[in-house]
């Protein structure tokens, strides 16, 4: 039984914008996003989304949905109640480029500032391999579906847009921890992730985690044991007395990619 | 002539709301920070109370005042002997521990987020707009120094075996004095305020093992788990406990002022200990 659900959407651009009320009809089984849809195809035509796949799984239609930062094709309508009014904004750490689609191309700056994957050169390819139980941590990280909610939800930069420049995000911290983990890779990444990419800004808070719909414990496997390797380097007391009597080889880190920042 | 105009600069969508949430996202901060201001408020003030810490005939030793190594502890409290004569009031007697105590739980990653949310409000909850001018993080002094939580990790491990000789003689009694008072004899006996203490002390255990420091040291520095078999193993295990990390956090502090409010209450002589045998 379908009803007239109340909305009010974030309309607008770069310049200037407003939230504006519509109602818009709800069937049972649907999502934000099919509401949407009809909204756009019965009252405004000209409503800018970013969306793709409709399955949770491209990261596309990542919005506000009442404040919370969702993807619109995996929130059901039947979470709302009928008289609830339901407020949906674009995310608000990146710049708006209509209605709610936003300019991600941040995220995209931060990933190429990562040292890619940086196997030994003598083993040729076809010849590594790597046994399940190794396999499993990074795969954890590899569910990503890039929808930067959790950079998005993250108040290092949501709060204070100043911090962009220093700081990665959840995200691409994750993807140096990744690295970091694997077994294949040479590469040392504990100084940057402290030094250029901002690890130290991570206040634990667990948004990013909180947000997150692949669940992906994204705090509890990635940013906490990074700033434990990088503890293991920098504050350790038994690291630094073995190092004192030479029990511990130096190492020294990989630089982030050169002309990127 | 089309005239072209230039793109709209980039500027974020002017929303003016600290937050559009609609749940009650202030709940949680309330509920932590106060019982975290009850159980600070009580922690302080027992450790500068100076009495009714220890239950001689039971040889019970609350946790807030162990190791009890100045020479003003009451008789038998002082298991590891007296290390000092005397010390101003200002310094609780357990001055050995309780720093690093502290030092541990101020330095967890659980506690931090929670306090971080909580007081600070940086931020109150996800996705609302914090009320601070600038923010840095843990990049520079004094918080940058919350990367000692391995440090403390360390001396909470010690802290817990201490915490376990306590336990131990917890489960040793008196069980005869000489007239003159100065021979105790001791036997195997136990009563209610022992298993607080067990509780206590397992759960203690559990806490420091399930830490994130822990889990690092223990498995999760290594980048090759299959050359790394029985240390992959304890990982596992240890990453099992640290799923808990929170609610053993908080179980802790329950525990802790359980285990202190009984002791406390038989050595005020509110109530003898209930025995169950010896």
């Amino acid at each position: 039984m379908g009803y007239l659900a109340k909305l009010r959407v974030w309309r607008g651009d770069a310049g200037s914008g407003s939230l504006q009320d519509y109602k818009v009809e709800v069937n049972e089984g649907e999502v934000v996003l099919d509401v949407l849809h009809r909204l756009q195809a019965t009252q405004a035509s000209d409503l800018a989304i970013r969306w793709n796949c409709k399955a949770g799984k491209c990261g596309s239609c990542s919005m506000e949905i009442n404040g919370m930062p969702r993807l619109g094709c995996m929130t059901r309508m039947s979470t709302f109640t009928e008289v609830e009014t339901l407020t949906i904004t674009p995310m608000r750490t990146f710049p708006v480029i209509r209605d709610l689609v936003t300019d991600v191309s941040f995220n995209y700056a931060k990933a190429r500032e990562i040292p890619s994957f940086t196997p030994d050169p003598s083993v040729k390819p076809g010849e590594f391999r790597m046994r399940q139980e190794d396999v499993n941590r990074s795969q954890e990280f590899r569910k990503c579906i890039e929808c930067y909610l959790c950079q998005n939800t993250c108040h290092v930069i949501r709060d204070h847009e100043e911090n962009k420049e220093s700081f990665a995000g959840p995200r691409f911290l994750m993807r140096i921890a990744e690295l970091e983990m694997h077994p294949a890779d040479e590469a040392d990444r504990r100084d940057i992730a402290q030094e250029d990419f901002g690890l130290g800004y991570c206040n634990i808070t667990k948004c990013c985690t909180e947000v997150c719909p692949e669940h992906i414990k994204i705090t509890d496997n990635a940013l906490i044991p990074m700033k434990e390797r990088i503890a293991g380097r920098k504050y350790d007391p038994l690291v630094w007395l073995g190092s004192k009597i030479s029990m511990r080889p130096k190492s020294k880190g990989t630089p982030a990619v050169p002309g990127k920042r | 002539m089309t005239q072209v105009s230039d793109p709209p600069a980039r500027t974020r969508a002017q929303i003016k709301e600290r937050t559009l949430r609609t749940d009650p996202w202030w709940n949680r901060g309330r509920v932590v920070a106060t019982l975290l201001t009850i159980w600070v408020a009580y922690a302080t003030v027992r450790v500068f109370t100076g009495h009714w810490y220890f239950a001689p005939g039971y040889n019970y030793l609350t946790p807030f005042y162990s190791p009890c190594v100045s020479g003003e502890c009451v008789p038998g409290a002082s298991t590891l002997g007296h290390w000092i004569p005397a010390i101003p009031p200002i310094i609780p007697y357990a001055f050995i521990s309780l720093p690093f105590v502290l030092g541990f739980r101020l330095t967890c990653y659980y506690y931090r987020g929670a306090y971080y949310r909580a007081f600070w409000r940086s931020p109150a909850a996800c996705a609302v707009r914090e009320p601070h001018a600038t923010y840095s993080g843990e990049t520079k002094l004094p918080l940058i120094a919350f990367n000692l939580h391995r440090f403390f990790f360390y001396m909470a491990v010690i802290i817990s075996v201490l915490n376990t000789w306590d336990l131990v003689n917890a489960f040793w009694p008196t069980t005869a004095v000489t007239p003159d008072g100065t021979h105790l004899t001791h036997g195997f006996g136990f009563g209610i305020g022992s298993l607080i203490i067990l509780a206590n002390v397992v759960l203690l255990w559990a806490y420091t093992l399930s830490c994130h420091s822990c889990r690092h040291i223990t498995g999760g520095r290594l980048k090759h788990f299959s050359k790394h078999p029985v240390r992959y193993w304890i990982w596992n295990q240890i990453s099992k406990l640290n799923k808990h990390h929170m609610a053993l956090a908080w179980t802790t502090l329950t525990s802790l002022m359980v285990t202190d409010l009984y002791i406390m209450l038989v050595a005020a002589n509110a109530f003898p200990d209930l025995r169950i045998f010896n």
